[in-house]
């Protein structure tokens, strides 16, 4: 694209469907769902991730995620989060098709507690469940290069490589891996998890990920609308300069002003 | 009746269908997917789906996720 096309211009699609914004967020750990709210639109997100919970029966009048983050407004992302198989993924999203009636889910299984590593043998084994059934899934996944192919293959909608450990706010731990899915890849590209700055989501989009989503950095920013407003911002300047191309990066010093003509 | 609701055993009194039951705990049928006996009920056939003594019901929501 050329640079007097409009930013708006610059779409991406998953699962038919198109999206303007390259910042997925997510929904969790923040102080309550008013703050949830105004960070989402500070980063001009148009799909968030949600999980799905038994309602606190106790006390049903409690705040409602829907009602602040409406779903009117934003594409619910429903995730698995918290699911160790296969089987308890599908019957989690089984669920969450129902309460909302969308086919477009996060597909995480994790192994372990401590790094909260996928186990992408499971996971693989759970997207073909879910694909049988007619879900929509974007694929939580290691940035190992070859089971992103294998997603693909297996009809993943979307491929989502860990930038680091969920939570951890470490940035890109292996960008060589993620420029080589990003090169490989069939289906869109999203760095999830792992992100803390703005700068890592320059990072990740210069890098040529179709977009990035991301909870903690945001949630657990000293001002999490601020820091959503730089996210915003650091996926737009990412993405432009992927797009514009850089400049090869040079061993030695090269002067911007002639070098002839010096008095 | 009782019902094993979200894990839970609770006494409640005879109701007709599954509809009076979310009803019944106060709880918006738009906003929630339930679950019984381990299948999924559509919203659309809660008030055609009767309950049962020793039914297990799970009733969820969406909730902020990353």
């Amino acid at each position: 694209m050329d640079g007097t096309q409009n930013q708006a211009d610059d779409t991406w699609t998953v699962a038919g469907r198109t999206f303007t914004s390259r910042l997925i967020i997510g929904t969790g750990k923040y102080k309550d769902y008013a703050l949830n709210a105004a960070a989402a639109e500070a980063a001009g997100a148009e799909m968030v991730t949600v999980a799905l919970r038994r309602v606190n029966l106790s006390d049903p009048s409690q705040p409602m995620l829907a009602d602040y983050v409406k779903p009117e407004r934003f594409t619910y992302l429903p995730n698995t989060a918290g699911c160790f198989t296969g089987e308890e993924a599908v019957r989690t999203l089984r669920l969450a098709r129902e309460a909302g009636g969308w086919d477009l889910v996060k597909l995480e299984v994790l192994s372990d507690p401590r790094t909260l590593y996928p186990d992408m043998e499971e996971t693989l084994r759970a997207l073909k469940l879910l694909v049988a059934e007619g879900f929509q899934v974007m694929v939580y996944c290691t940035d190992d290069i070859v089971f992103a192919r294998k997603l693909a293959d297996a009809g993943a909608a979307a491929v989502m490589p860990l930038a680091a450990p969920i939570g951890s706010g470490l940035g890109i731990l292996n960008p060589v891996n993620i420029r080589l899915i990003v090169e490989e890849a069939k289906v869109p590209v999203v760095v999830d998890a792992g992100l803390g700055t703005a700068s890592d989501a320059v990072i990740a989009m210069e890098l040529g990920c179709d977009a990035v989503l991301m909870n903690t950095a945001i949630a657990l920013a000293r001002d999490p609308v601020r820091m959503a407003r730089a996210m915003k911002h650091a996926v737009l300047a990412g993405r432009d300069a992927y797009l514009a191309g850089r400049m090869p990066k040079k061993p030695m010093g090269d002067p911007s002003s002639p070098t002839s003509g010096l008095i | 009746m009782n019902l094993t609701i979200n894990g839970e055993t609770r006494a409640v009194d005879d109701l007709p269908d599954l509809a009076a039951l979310v009803a019944s705990l106060g709880l918006d049928a738009r906003k929630v997917a339930v679950e019984r006996n381990l299948e999924i009920v559509p919203r659309s056939a809660y008030s055609a789906t009767p309950i049962a003594d020793g039914d297990r019901i799970e009733i969820v929501h969406f909730i902020g996720g990353g």
